[in-house]
């Protein structure tokens, strides 16, 4: 498949007085034209901080912010672009959907304001044409009487329509590139999977490409074609959807997995994952997991494992299947 | 796709209530303060009196008058009449147009400046904040009335025609006011152009003057609407005290502060009350006018300023 989007050994750091923190360390993944790829993990393991870095919401401050590696959207480095170029490219041709609705909309500019402004910007569509698409616009994300929504401020919608909505917004101007931050967290199941339904047809009808942040499995399950699971700012395996979830690999993808409650099976317990995401400041030359691992070897306290091949469609960063290779 | 019905949507016939739903919520909560109305109604009244008055007045060209110098009130001159034998009614009031006009206008500048600076220097922090930050905090650090004396007393060094003196006292009281102003819009915009709307916005690839005027500048519409009803009073009162002084509209001019002033002595005030009373009380209810129904206003439009 044609890659879209490219990040080639990404990191982001951040320097405080207690030392530095790798939000996101040495990390490359791909997402090709018209595929969904899902970054899981933990609260806290780096998802939001590769979003943000690659819309390049993360400002520099210092030795602060995106400190290496390239971002190649369309073949050109998102990195190197300036803040015009980049403008431009925001919101037409990657946009981001937020994990709060509520508060991503400016509460004192009606839907119909907000909803236009893209398009208006982008597509240089006069006012009464914007008005135009933008009624159907929120039509399509099934949203009843959009000319009344229109005229709505947010407070007057609830968080479902809301972020239908920021829906609409994002994909007003048909981006390449969706990414979505936890889009559905904030919302209760049935809403979650309507608003899943809803950009899965998006992205078939778009040809678009959705990068999904989310550390819901069941959302994984339902609209990944490559899954990534991120740890401690680092991808510790990576796979084809079904392929991870058959066969997960990594301990800690194992456990996520496991710690997923099923239906119609009766547990006295859900497992849950031992200890902690360990303190970025107190990262050490070792397996970031191994204190929380079932399987910790010597090795594992000492050196990081790299990301590696495992069969054809997985890659995964731990010791276990280093050695695997080793003695086969 | 199953399709939501708009939960919070009301009929369609409600279409304009929804549109101005903030600002109509505002006016009844207002309408229910009675102090903050009677404060209104006074301001209004006090307008349509100085500014229709004088019209009606057969004194209005301000004339002297030797023969009737300093008579107390009577039928023909309700408040008396000063030391040259001007009309005092029609005095107060022709005095209230310039002092309500230097209010009114000094309001506007300072807080359009306030507004546009605080704006520019919370939005884009770095140099630019620093700039007018630096500035604002010099001028805030000495005290209004002396730096209003030494801008005053430049005035009358420089020789400014009386006629253009109003003009330039419009401008220092704005200079002088300012610095509050644009602190507390630097505050607010430092916050919300954090909010998480404001992301969205950089997300959807906005420019800055966008993000500035259509986004950031109308979430603080409430706030500038209650400083600026607040302001008008500490205007006035500032020009008066400017005036009282003589170092701010000057003679024949009549403002509330210099009529006061021409009756500072010891004879005009135990015996010619009707002089010094009228402008004084003048000053008086329309400052507290002001004042009380900004608070109205804060109540209402800016809740969490509420003491």
């Amino acid at each position: 498949m044609e890659n879209l989007l490219r990040v080639n050994r990404l990191s982001t750091h951040f320097h405080t007085d207690e030392g530095t923190v790798k939000a996101v360390d040495d990390i490359s993944f791909r997402v090709g034209k018209g595929e969904t790829v899902c970054i899981v993990g933990e609260s806290g393991c780096g998802k939001s901080i590769t979003a943000m870095s690659i819309m390049g919401l993360i400002q520099a401050q210092g030795a602060s912010g995106v400190t290496g590696g390239t971002i190649e959207f369309g073949g050109e480095d998102l990195l190197k672009l300036g803040k015009n170029e980049l403008r431009t490219l925001r919101g037409s041709e990657i946009s981001m959907i937020f994990q709060e609705p509520m508060s991503s909309l400016n509460p004192v500019m009606t839907i119909g304001e907000q909803l236009t402004e893209p398009l208006r910007i982008h597509r240089k569509l006069n006012r009464k044409a914007a008005a135009k698409r933008a009624v159907e616009l929120i039509a399509q994300v099934g949203i009843s009487r959009p000319e009344q929504i229109m005229d709505s401020y947010p407070h007057e919608l609830s968080g479902g329509m809301l972020q239908r909505i920021m829906i609409a917004i994002a994909i007003s101007c048909g981006p390449k590139l969706l990414i979505a931050d936890e889009p559905t967290t904030a919302l209760d199941v049935t809403i979650q999977a309507q608003i899943l339904d809803m950009l899965r047809r998006f992205k078939d009808e778009s040809e678009m490409s959705i990068m999904l942040i989310t550390h819901d499995l069941g959302v994984v399950a339902e609209m990944a074609d490559y899954v990534i699971v991120m740890y401690a700012g680092k991808i510790v395996e990576e796979g084809e959807v079904e392929v991870l979830f058959d066969d997960p690999k990594h301990p800690y993808t194992r456990g996520l997995l496991r710690s997923k409650p099923v239906l119609g099976q009766l547990q006295d317990e859900l497992y849950s994952i031992p200890g902690q995401v360990p303190d970025p400041l107190e990262l050490t030359e070792s397996c970031y997991f191994h204190d929380r691992c079932e399987f910790c070897m010597d090795i594992c306290r000492v050196k990081g494992p790299p990301l590696r091949g495992v069969g054809e469609r997985q890659k995964t960063a731990c010791w276990l299947y280093e050695e695997a290779n080793v003695h086969a | 796709m199953s399709s939501v019905s708009g939960a919070a949507a009301p009929g369609r016939g409600a279409k304009t209530a929804v549109k101005s739903s903030m600002w109509r919520q505002s006016v009844r909560l207002l309408l229910k303060n009675k102090l903050a109305i009677a404060g209104l109604v006074i301001v209004v009244l006090m307008f349509l009196a100085c500014f229709i008055g004088p019209m009606f007045s057969p004194y209005a060209d301000n004339k002297t008058n030797m023969r009737i110098m300093n008579r107390a009130p009577n039928l023909q001159h309700w408040l008396g009449t000063d030391k040259l034998g001007r009309d005092v009614l029609t005095r107060v009031l022709l005095a209230g147009r310039i002092s309500l006009t230097v209010g009114l206008a000094s309001m506007v500048l300072s807080v359009t400046l306030g507004t546009l600076l605080g704006a520019l220097s919370g939005f884009f922090r770095g140099v630019v904040d620093q700039v007018i930050m630096r500035v604002a905090d010099l001028l805030l650090t000495i005290p209004s009335l002396p730096l209003l004396f030494i801008f005053g007393a430049l005035l009358s060094d420089w020789k400014v025609p009386p006629e253009n003196r109003m003009y330039i006292v419009m401008l220092i009281l704005s200079l002088v006011n300012w610095p509050s102003m644009a602190r507390m819009i630097r505050g607010q915009m430092l916050s919300l152009r954090e909010r998480e709307f404001m992301q969205a916005t950089t997300v959807l690839g906005l420019n800055n003057k966008r993000k500035l005027f259509h986004h950031l500048l109308p979430n603080l519409i409430p706030l500038i609407i209650v400083i600026a009803t607040l302001n008008i009073g500490g205007a006035i009162l500032s020009e008066s005290v400017l005036s009282f002084f003589g170092l701010g509209v000057t003679a024949p001019t009549p403002t509330w502060g210099n009529m006061i002033d021409a009756a500072n002595n010891l004879i005009d005030f135990q015996e010619r009350p009707w002089l010094w009373m009228p402008p004084g009380l003048s000053i008086f209810i329309t400052v507290i006018a002001i004042n009380i129904f900004g608070d109205g206003l804060r109540d209402v439009l800016d809740p969490k300023q509420k003491r």
